[in-house]
């Protein structure tokens, strides 16, 4: 059985602590473990939650029901009592706030008078922590473990966190210990890792030999910056903050011009102003990579939710007309190959890659095996050497329009000449007809090679269904369970999920849509941007969207519920 | 691979499409004249541009090229450095581009302390678009756009640069060709930010600051001490019938650069370091 865990509170409680030390346990332990956030665009105040689920395998999407809720606050059980199990328990502070005396599901902790007497009211998520341990039927050797790692050097505060766990554990075992089963351990202990979308971005982009990041801060794309900063020193990488966007794109630009690989991370309204660099990628033919981390727009939108809103937008912004690639983050399993992909197509095609992530993607953690870096390729697909020739021409003609690439100071002697003007093959400004002509010719010819890159749709469930759900990027998880749900329940259903979107892999869906008797294309924003760039490139129509767009990430019921009206 | 060769013929580009007369072209020869002096090889020097005539610069000379975007000058000359601690690295661009669209680059640019040379060529006019305002024209001058005169006062680039903390602030006329020259060596020379901001007359659209203009009235600095900050702030703000060209300050010990301070561009570039992704597996231990 899967156990589902809400932790809730106001911003500065230390929900996330919370989060943290049971996560992080429980994955030591061997249970497979998904943690998602969601939170208000402040640091203080509001309602803010964690939403934590524990099965055998690790869980690809959250669920709606709740077994054991965190009530930090009032307002916490409030909101979610709605969706609390019959079995339920509610954690809360008798002295915060009362239950309603029809609710029988309390587990009353003084969780800040019991964080007092071991050393401080700050502590009143780790009295929490220990509460939900016992429900779990746990003991708080991985937590206290955790505690020790994370305050070392802090001298007593391991040790009062850890007396504050064991006030909580003790308090919480009065009304029910051992009160859920948790599911069966399918991994060895200690085998497994758990990380966040953003941390398996930034440790692709590291691995992929990504020496130079230039970006301005902008949620949800900050902790790709925040890993990668890390790093520094450690290993061969700059992260330099940008005074905005505009030289955020151009200044990674410049590094990739001069030979190294380079990246830049935003959001939609960073990328709207990196849209003029995207373009002038596209003219000089400089590799670049963007992490776009969607955010509801337009404008400031809802800075600390999640959208599918900006797919138009990285395939169409930028101006002018230029060849481009643009992939999405669908799990965390893929996501780590694929940026590695993108650095590759980036240097491999001399073009900018826009790899589109989102807020629930960047901020959801799961447990999963550890990656394979042998499986990372890392081939920097530039001229080895020089000879012959009277000189090094940047922008030579060649037969797929791809031209040898050298950086400056490469090769003595030779220059290397980059031109945001339409140009010749030296990189010189022209204006003529017939060469501006070949240029475009030239830096389009090699979309044709591209499109030959990008992998088909991955198929899940039913191989002749008669329902077919339709996605891409981060609601991958929910889909999947979605299908699952659905088939469980009779259904011949299956998904077909696109990680690669540009230049749009069509083959596999022009085969299976036609036989289908009916088609759902299930996307997080308002407008159906997926459905539409199926019809531009096919001509074929879904027959449902399903579209969700309040700044929340779906859920596996939420598409089932629409999946029955509309089936 | 033979030491390639750093005569000033060896720096010659494509053939210039600059109006006669116009001041780019002394700008132009003091750089060709500043590199080889230096003994860089067009291979091992880079110049940044954004968009103006004076951003044609790398089509007009032989080095290594980045013509990128109005304003964006600066930002790939950061990266670039980056990229290759090697390169000498020139920046080289309008007052339009540099001033106008670029302002915020130019203002973080100089905090962030790179060693680069800025070699802004100020006509105090847009030439490529045809002889509008820019960010240093005179106040009242009349222009198709600014039929009543400019009303917005001239921005300060000198003044700027040295509140900013720029450790090398530089003025020269075009007309004085061999000075300019010289200064450019020494901006080139110097570790970290350089701003040479170079007076040049744009004889097609700006009727007023003419060659003549700027001949009656600059006067190359003699006894004056460029480490003297608050001399040289002083000098940064005259302007009228005497404009004072030369090094205005260079910082005597100067600060740490922006490269300088990030350990991983000790050593080797970073882009000549071999890397292997596979032993980069211990990456993950963290999140176990």
């Amino acid at each position: 059985m899967d156990i589902n865990i809400v932790i809730g509170g106001a911003a500065g409680q230390g929900l996330e602590t919370i989060a943290y030390l049971l996560s992080k346990s429980l994955v030591r332990m061997g249970y497979g473990v998904r943690t998602s956030r969601d939170y208000m665009s402040r640091v203080r105040g509001g309602h803010n939650f964690s939403r934590l689920r524990i099965s055998a395998d690790s869980p690809m999407a959250a669920a709606e029901q709740i077994d054991i809720l965190v009530a930090l606050n009032e307002e916490t059980y409030d909101l979610h009592r709605d969706f609390l199990t019959a079995n339920g328990r509610v954690i809360y502070d008798p002295d915060s706030f009362s239950l309603p005396e029809s609710e029988s599901r309390g587990t009353p902790v003084q969780l800040q008078a019991l964080a007092q007497e071991a050393g401080g009211a700050i502590m009143s998520n780790t009295v929490a922590t220990g509460a939900v341990l016992v429900l779990l039927g746990m003991d708080t050797a991985a937590a206290e473990k955790l505690l020790v790692e994370e305050f070392t050097g802090k001298e007593g505060v391991a040790e009062s966190n850890i007396a504050a766990l064991k006030a909580g554990y003790q308090a919480a075992s009065k009304t029910c210990s051992a009160c859920f089963e948790l599911p069966a351990q399918n991994r060895k202990p200690a085998s497994q890792i758990f990380l966040e979308g953003n941390e398996a971005l930034g440790m692709a982009a590291l691995a992929s030999g990504c020496r130079f990041l230039s970006a301005y801060p902008m949620t949800p794309s900050t902790g790709i910056m925040d890993y990668l900063a890390g790093k520094q020193g450690a290993y061969d990488v700059v992260v330099e903050q940008a005074e905005d966007e505009i030289a955020a794109i151009n200044m990674a630009l410049g590094a990739s011009y001069a030979g190294v690989r380079s990246m830049t991370s935003t959001s939609g309204g960073g990328f709207a102003l990196m849209t003029e660099g995207l373009s002038l990628a596209g003219m000089t033919e400089t590799p670049l990579v963007i992490i776009l981390s969607m955010r509801p727009g337009p404008a400031t939108g809802l800075p600390t939710r999640t959208e599918q809103g900006d797919l138009d937008f990285s395939l169409y912004g930028g101006h002018g007309e230029f060849a481009r690639a643009v992939l999405s983050a669908t799990s965390l399993e893929d996501a780590f190959y694929r940026l590695n992909k993108a650095f590759d197509l980036a240097e491999k095609y001399q073009i900018p890659v826009i790899f589109l992530s989102d807020q629930d993607f960047a901020d959801t953690s799961r447990s999963l095996a550890p990656y394979d870096f042998a499986r990372l390729r890392y081939d920097r697909h530039l001229l080895e050497t020089w000879e012959s020739r009277p000189r090094y021409q940047r922008y030579t003609f060649t037969e797929n329009g791809l031209s040898p690439r050298a950086f400056p100071g490469q090769f003595p002697g030779e220059t290397v000449l980059a031109d945001s003007d339409e140009h010749d093959e030296d990189g010189h400004i022209i204006e003529d007809a017939e060469t501006r002509k070949k240029m475009v010719n030239k830096r389009l010819a090699r979309l044709e090679l591209l499109a030959a890159e990008m992998d088909e749709p991955l198929h899940y469930g039913a191989h002749e269904p008669d329902l077919l759900l339709v996605g891409w990027g981060s609601t991958y998880g929910a889909l999947r369970e979605a299908v699952d749900i659905l088939a469980l329940k009779g259904n011949n259903v299956a998904l077909l999920h696109f990680s690669d979107l540009w230049p749009f892999p069509a083959k596999t869906l022009t085969e299976l849509l036609p036989r289908v008797h009916k088609s759902f294309c299930v996307e997080n924003n308002a407008t159906g941007q997926l459905a539409k760039l199926i019809k531009g490139q096919t001509g074929l129509s879904l027959d449902h969207h399903i579209l969700k767009y309040d700044g929340r990430p779906f859920l596996p019921a939420d598409i089932v519920r629409e999946v029955k009206i509309h089936g | 691979m033979g030491n390639p060769s750093c005569r000033p013929a060896d720096y010659t580009g494509q053939d210039p499409s600059w109006c006669p007369g116009c001041g780019n072209f002394n700008i132009l020869k003091a750089l060709q004249n500043a590199l080889a002096e230096l003994q860089i090889p067009p291979h091992q020097a880079l110049l940044c541009s954004g968009i103006g005539q004076a951003a044609k610069m790398p089509h007009y000379m032989r080095t290594n090229g980045f013509n990128g975007l109005h304003g964006r000058a600066l930002p790939p000359a950061v990266g670039a450095r980056v990229a290759n601690i090697n390169l000498k690295v020139i920046v080289t661009s309008g007052d339009g581009d540099t001033y106008g669209e670029g302002g915020n680059h130019f203002i973080h640019t100089i905090r962030r302390n790179p060693d680069l040379a800025h070699f802004v060529h100020n006509n105090q006019i847009y030439g490529l678009t045809k002889g509008q305002a820019s960010p240093t024209s005179e106040q009242g001058m009349k222009t198709k756009v600014q039929p009543a005169g400019v009303m917005l006062p001239p921005f300060p680039p000198l003044s700027i640069a040295l509140t900013m903390g720029a450790g090398f602030v530089a003025r020269c006329f075009s007309g004085e060709v061999d000075h300019l020259k010289e200064v450019m060596k020494e901006a080139i020379s110097f570790p970290g930010y350089a701003l040479v901001d170079i007076l040049q007359p744009c004889v097609t659209f700006n009727k007023l600051n003419t060659f003549a203009w700027y001949k009656n009235r600059v006067v190359q600095l003699k006894d004056h001490d460029p480490a003297d900050r608050h001399e040289a702030a002083r000098l940064a703000r005259r302007w009228g019938d005497e404009i004072p060209i030369g090094i205005l300050y260079r910082e005597k010990n100067p600060r740490a650069t922006f490269e300088s301070q990030i350990r991983a561009l000790q050593g080797e570039p970073l882009v000549y370091r071999p890397f292997d992704p596979g032993a980069l597996q211990s990456l993950q231990d963290e999140f176990i």
